[in-house]
């Protein structure tokens, strides 16, 4: 196990900088007022400590142009960590990060009951479904919060959702959802729907017939892929006729790709015997985040994240970036570092945070999923942002992603 | 002996008529920086018409002019330097040390130091002007951009978007004397002429914070409800307030609307349809227009101040950002 110890000390040069009398005036709302508190000069600065429990990555079996780097998840939440930490400066606060990296064979559970055992009860997880419930269960009773940054499950969210878990990446019928929004807002609605072997694959294609079923699209054909790994096949000889005439014939508008191992859908597109764009999981796809992203201020993040990691930001490292920066804001607004008190504040309207897309991102009190919009991109473009124009929700339009309260299945416990 | 050009004699007489004629208003000069166009519209505020266009550095957002109109400056973000653009010519005169990224800046009343804010850096440069020397860099918040100087030249407030602050900084020790938590994402801060009052814009929180300089207090939280649009996209960015102090004009963002607050009562009165993702206003000196930069349809809104109408709108460059009118 390799753990990896992250603490901004406050350097001199900004202490020398900061006044004496570090005040912070604090608005409640409506528009009531409070005072400017002026914390002793001496005071010790609440230290608010955070854990990640992240696994090793295996390195890839050949070449893999699209190998997950080493820090995923990791690169994210220390440059909050970095972000929090400035702004700790005059609020009196210091942050430190703990971060788990787990090997081959090594139990996320303990882990995480090492890390509570020791005073981090704050945790990012980015670890898949199964491994998330078994750390969330083990510190249970140690009044410890899970950002669950990895895990895109439905069941995670429904009938395996539990009370001290906040998830901020997505779920699959959030990301299924935007981009069925899409495709909706575009009039393309006869969908070729192509679902690989694996569980997450049946889970998404799921997803996917659960939200065009939602925006009223057509699932004219659904098709399993059989023909293995193709798009891992880097070489002068990958071409297969049976692939190649397993689409033909289908009038459809757009072909949905179900492949979140990436084994396949790369394959697809410019292969097929008629013209077909590809989306789901590959081409045209939903996400959090993307290194073409640069509205709303994301320039910022972007070049940020670039200097302090040497690579593009991923998905999976903004998620981590959010859920240290949530912890962050709610620490700034309540003063507190209690696991407790900071989950409290989060699950009340109160509690947003300015995310760089443009409106500001809120935790669901049925599910304790973030509610934010997704870039729909392709591979080096954004091509659109869900919620599509139109889609409208009587609370917030962002709420027409994902699980909405009337159809929750969770019961917070 | 040289003979003018009968178009230079045109326009000299055409220029003393003006100065003759009653009814003329003052022409002033309008300068938009266009993010996307790396370039200057230079615009004229009787006609309305973009005069020229000048190249820039990169990414240039805020801009400036000096209190004698003599010298515009510009942001050249991507460049990490501010230009000093002289107005006569158009020609870029010097390039200024601004430190990193260079978003936004304020001028001291009297023309000097400017205070830069390094949004890469989490500092504030103070630069002397005329000696293109960096005085101090002062650390403030995480994303530093709305920057303004107090009337009186003492206290100067920089917003940190990330951090969600507004720090008051002492300009004779450069040091920060307080600090105001105000909603998300705060970019854009304007002190009454008076000096009485600082409006601070929270563009994600969705609000405008009335801040008391003195004690440093929230004294009022403004909120603005617009039918037909979203809570989410209404994104105050820009504020200008009247001299009087009577009025106060609030860039939404992509709700393309301008609102116009009563700033004594702090009511909103109207909302104004401009251009698209409105960000930055500027009045001209006499308060008889006010010009609004559209950064996603590329043109500049004109709004007619005492009769609070929109008049015109005029192309400009990609993704308009900034806009500063000459001060004669």
């Amino acid at each position: 196990m390799l753990t990896r110890v992250v603490r901004l000390l406050l350097p001199a040069a900004l202490l020398a900088a900061a006044p004496p009398c570090l005040g912070l005036a604090q608005a409640q709302q409506p528009a009531a007022v409070a005072a400017e508190t002026n914390p002793p000069a001496e005071a010790k600065p609440l230290e608010v400590r955070i854990g990640l429990i992240t696994r090793a990555v295996p390195p890839p079996p050949l070449y893999d142009l699209l190998a997950v780097p080493e820090d995923e998840a990791v690169a994210g939440a220390e440059l909050a960590v970095k972000d929090n930490t400035t702004t700790g400066l005059f609020t009196g606060q210091s942050f430190a990060l703990e971060t788990t990296t787990l090997g081959e064979d090594e139990d996320p559970a303990q882990a995480a009951r090492t890390l509570a055992a020791n005073g981090t009860r704050l945790l990012i997880v980015n670890l898949p479904d199964a491994e998330l419930l078994k750390v969330a269960d083990a510190v249970k009773d140690k009044d410890a919060v899970i950002f669950n940054v990895g895990a895109t499950d439905d069941a995670l969210r429904a009938q395996d959702c539990r009370a001290n878990v906040f998830h901020v990446a997505p779920s699959r019928a959030m990301l299924t959802d935007a981009l069925v929004q899409f495709l909706a807002s575009k009039r393309w609605t006869k969908l070729f729907l192509i679902t690989g072997p694996q569980p997450a694959d049946l889970l998404y294609a799921e997803a996917l017939r659960r939200s065009a079923k939602k925006f009223g699209v057509k699932i004219v054909a659904d098709k399993p892929w059989t023909f293995g790994p193709l798009g891992r096949e880097r070489s002068d000889s990958i071409t297969r006729s049976d692939a190649l005439v397993f689409s033909r014939g289908v009038d459809a508008d757009v072909i949905v790709v179900a492949d979140e191992a990436n084994d396949f859908g790369t394959y697809i597109a410019f292969r097929t015997y008629e013209p077909r764009l590809v989306v789901g999981t590959q081409g045209l796809t939903a996400a959090t985040w993307h290194p073409a992203q640069d509205a709303y201020g994301s320039a910022q993040l972007q070049s940020r994240f670039l200097r302090s990691a040497s690579r593009t930001m991923r998905p999976v490292d903004y998620q981590a970036w959010v859920a240290a920066r949530m912890i962050g804001e709610a620490t700034t607004r309540t003063k507190s570092a209690d696991p407790a008190t900071l989950a409290k504040f989060m699950r009340t309207p109160d509690f947003s945070l300015a995310a760089f897309k443009g409106v500001p991102v809120s935790i669901r009190p049925w599910d304790q999923q973030l509610r934010q919009p997704l870039l729909i991109a392709q591979p080096l473009d954004i091509v659109s942002m869900a919620p599509e124009d139109g889609f409208l929700h009587q609370r917030t339009p962002l709420d027409t992603l994902g699980i909405d309260e009337g159809e929750s299945r969770c019961r917070l416990k | 002996m040289t003979l003018l050009r009968p178009r230079r004699l045109a326009a000299l007489l055409a220029g003393a008529a003006a100065l003759l004629g009653a009814d003329v208003a003052s022409a002033y000069t309008v300068y938009v920086s266009n993010e996307k166009g790396n370039s200057i519209s230079v615009i004229d505020s009787t006609t309305l018409e973009v005069k020229q266009t000048v190249k820039v550095g990169r990414r240039p957002r805020g801009i400036t002019m000096s209190p004698d109109g003599k010298a515009v400056y510009v942001c050249a973000s991507d460049d990490h330097a501010v230009q000093v653009i002289d107005p006569a010519t158009l020609k870029i005169l010097r390039k200024l040390k601004s430190g990193p990224d260079p978003e936004l800046f304020a001028l001291h009343p009297t023309g000097n130091p400017l205070y830069i804010a390094n949004e890469d850096d989490n500092q504030v440069t103070v630069l002397d002007v005329e000696a293109n020397k960096v005085i101090a860099q002062v650390p403030v918040g995480t994303e530093p951009e709305g920057m303004a100087v107090s009337p009186d030249g003492n206290t100067l407030v920089a917003t940190s978007e990330t951090t969600n602050m507004a720090h008051f900084i002492d300009t004779k020790t450069n040091k920060i004397i307080g600090n105001v938590l105000v909603d998300a994402r705060p970019r854009f801060a304007e002190f009454t002429a008076d000096g009485k009052r600082l409006w601070v814009s929270a563009e994600v929180g969705g609000t405008v914070s009335v801040i008391d300089p003195q004690t440093r207090q929230i004294i009022r939280k403004i909120d603005f409800k617009i039918p037909g649009v979203s809570r989410e996209s209404i994104q105050p960015v820009g504020i200008r307030i009247t001299k009087d102090g009577k009025r106060a004009f609030v860039a939404l963002g992509p709700a393309n609307r301008v609102a116009v607050v009563n700033a004594e009562t702090f009511e909103v009165e109207k909302y104004l349809l401009v251009g698209q993702r409105v960000w930055q206003l500027a009045f001209t000196p006499d308060e008889k227009l006010l010009f609004t930069t559209n950064g996603n349809s590329n043109d500049v809104s004109v709004v007619d101040v005492p009769d609070l109408k929109v008049v015109k709108s005029i192309k400009v460059g990609g993704a308009p950002w900034g806009v500063v009118v000459s001060p004669q």
